[in-house]
């Protein structure tokens, strides 16, 4: 097992160095110089100048980017221009409403997709299944933004219950610290919720129609103990796999949640990073995020052996 | 798949009894006829824009959110624009982007998709790149080529294809590998058929109808990413009217004008329900082993 779990690890590397590669040349091939292109339009040449000096643009490219795979493996992902910061220390500084925002809306969205799921599948065709896999294509089609401000202008306008936006730290109280992130977290949970609902129904639909459940239901299982324990304990690896790629949904969304509810997290950083053109923000943000995708991915696959017994590594 | 192929065959065709025939389509597959159906009528408005609506950039001050009235249909904003007008051409964009993003990544991808799965060499590149793309949050990779470029309609659908095009890659492969080892294909080989002409005769057409349906995903998941990159600033230049952007511009007057939000964030969800409806239907009609499951 603990050589499973180090080979999986060192497998993340050429996916790692893939999306350093690609953002590498994502600045480098830009049309353009990308000097001029960061420092702006009213840029004077001294400027572009110290742009491309501070990204060390002058040197020849295979030397650039052995440079910055370099630093990145000493975990330095660069300076910001328009703070002048490490963006490490940046992305630290704002690493806690973005963590809260996306763990409550995990936790939170998981459970009531799984239990959305379940109910549907226990009676299909009924209305309630009906209306769960209505609401699942809807969760897919309204954007994160426009559930956003539906939900600030009825629950925070007009009925004054939840603050319309901004962010407590926990360390003010977790009550204050959840008021601010309920609105938010069911904003960014919408199409996470939809999405495992669908599967959850879909993967309890087929274990439903096993022979052993059938069995199961011969011998006398009552109905809930055969849906939770028989049933869900043996549709958990589809259902898993999805949270895990589902985790993009969330990973993206954040950036767009935090700018609808001013929250000072790791998302706002990047958005205001476009504006100022800071480039060496939007890159580290991406580095970040997608090893952050690569883990979350990598403890799924290792979770499929305590789910189902019959997988070995 | 070569009775998937049969089936759409199948369909209506528009001769003697059209109708009906149509009215039996529409009652088996209720989604599709539905979504096609505010989706047309979507296509139209935006093809309509200019005679249907006034000018969508014009202010009038003295107009300032003014609320939903006879004059106003879906009211002003806080420059005293017709949301009406805007919310009409904001349609254009979002569905000129759908579509070309549709467009671009499933031709990419069927290209580098047929190539990966039938150059056996190629693949284990090409896949460890697709992994490495499909890593990167999508929202995040189109902010970063749309801020390293001036912006553009052009650079937007170019920014949106391209972490779309790892899926298409994935799909377009997997239906490679299980056709190739099918036994009309060694026939052809053993025949003399050169590379390129069994690919394009006898692998291409088991790609059509998955990739149909995955065209349809692609088309809902992109309008909502132009949507995104437009709110957040990151979108086309801001004088094209989009709702992304006219949700973006309104957003400090919720309280007072709730109008500026909701109308152009209902056409938004409405577009991408149409489309997600549209993908569904299809899905169960082209893929029988997926029907009635999700």
């Amino acid at each position: 097992m603990i050589a499973y779990i180090v080979r999986r690890l060192l497998s993340m590397l050429p996916v790692m160095a893939i999306v350093a590669l690609f953002v590498f040349l994502l600045l480098h091939l830009a049309p353009g110089d990308p000097a001029a292109i960061i420092a702006g339009e009213n840029a004077t040449p001294a400027n572009i100048a110290q742009i491309r000096k501070a990204l060390g643009l002058d040197e020849p490219l295979w030397k650039q980017f052995l440079v910055w795979v370099g630093s990145l493996l000493q975990g330095d992902l660069g300076r910001s221009i328009f703070w002048g910061d490490p963006v490490t220390i940046l992305i630290a500084q704002r690493a806690q409403p973005t963590a809260s925002l996306a763990l409550t809306t995990l936790s939170v969205a998981v459970t009531v997709a799984i239990a959305l799921g379940v109910t549907a599948a226990a009676r299909p065709g009924t209305l309630l299944d009906r209306s769960v896999m209505g609401f699942a294509v809807m969760g897919f089609s309204v954007p994160v933004f426009v559930v956003g401000y539906v939900l600030i202008f009825v629950f925070a306008i007009q009925l004054k219950w939840l603050p319309v936006q901004g962010y407590t730290p926990i360390a003010e109280g977790v009550g204050p610290w959840l008021r601010n992130l309920t609105l938010p977290s069911i904003a960014l949970g919408m199409a996470y919720v939809a999405l495992i609902a669908r599967i959850t129904r879909a993967t309890m639909l087929d274990v439903l129609a096993e022979d052993y459940m059938r069995t199961a239901r011969a011998k006398g299982v009552a109905p809930r103990p055969m849906l939770l324990k028989h049933a869900l304990k043996n549709a958990a690896v589809p259902i898993v796999t999805v949270i895990g790629i589902g985790v993009a949904l969330l990973i993206g969304g954040v950036v767009i949640t935090e700018t609808v509810f001013n929250i000072p997290g790791i998302g706002r950083l990047v958005v205001d990073a476009i504006a100022r053109r800071d480039y060496p923000i939007i890159q580290g943000v991406i580095i970040v995020f997608s090893g952050i995708y690569v883990l979350v991915n990598l403890v799924v696959d290792l979770s499929y052996t305590v789910l189902d017994p019959r997988i070995r590594y | 798949m070569i009775a998937v192929a049969a089936d759409t065959s199948a369909k209506p065709a528009p001769s003697v009894g059209g109708w009906t025939r149509f009215s039996v389509f529409a009652r088996r597959n209720p989604t599709i006829v539905l979504g096609a159906t505010m989706l047309l009528f979507m296509a139209a408005v935006a093809l309509a824009a200019p005679w249907i609506a006034g000018d969508p950039r014009l202010m009038t001050p003295g107009n300032r959110l003014l609320a939903p009235s006879a004059e106003f249909w879906f009211g002003t904003d806080h420059l005293g624009r017709d949301v009406y007008a805007r919310s009409v051409f904001g349609a254009q964009i979002s569905l000129v982007v759908g579509l070309s993003v549709a467009v671009v990544s499933v031709a990419a991808g069927l290209a580098i998709g047929l190539a990966a799965g039938y150059y056996r060499r190629l693949d284990g590149v090409v896949m460890r790149f697709m992994d490495g793309l499909m890593a990167i949050p999508a929202i995040l990779l189109a902010i970063a080529l749309v801020s390293l470029n001036k912006a553009s309609v052009w650079i937007v659908i170019v920014a949106i294809s391209i972490p779309e095009v790892p899926r298409v890659v994935r799909l377009v492969r997997s239906v490679v590998l299980t056709t190739r080892e099918q036994p009309f294909i060694e026939a052809a080989i053993g025949g003399g058929s050169r590379n390129l002409k069994i690919i394009v005769r006898h692998i291409l057409p088991s790609t059509v109808a998955p990739l149909i349906v995955q065209a349809t995903y692609i088309t809902a998941s992109a309008i909502l990413i132009e949507a995104a990159l437009s709110f957040l600033g990151a979108g086309v230049p801001p004088e094209i009217p989009t709702w992304g952007n006219m949700i973006a511009s309104s957003r400090l007057f919720l309280a007072r004008a709730p109008w500026t939000i909701f109308f152009p964030g209902a056409a938004l969800a409405l577009v991408v329900l149409a489309v997600n409806l549209m993908g569904d239907g299809l899905r169960d009609r082209l893929d029988p082993r997926l029907a009635r499951r999700m």
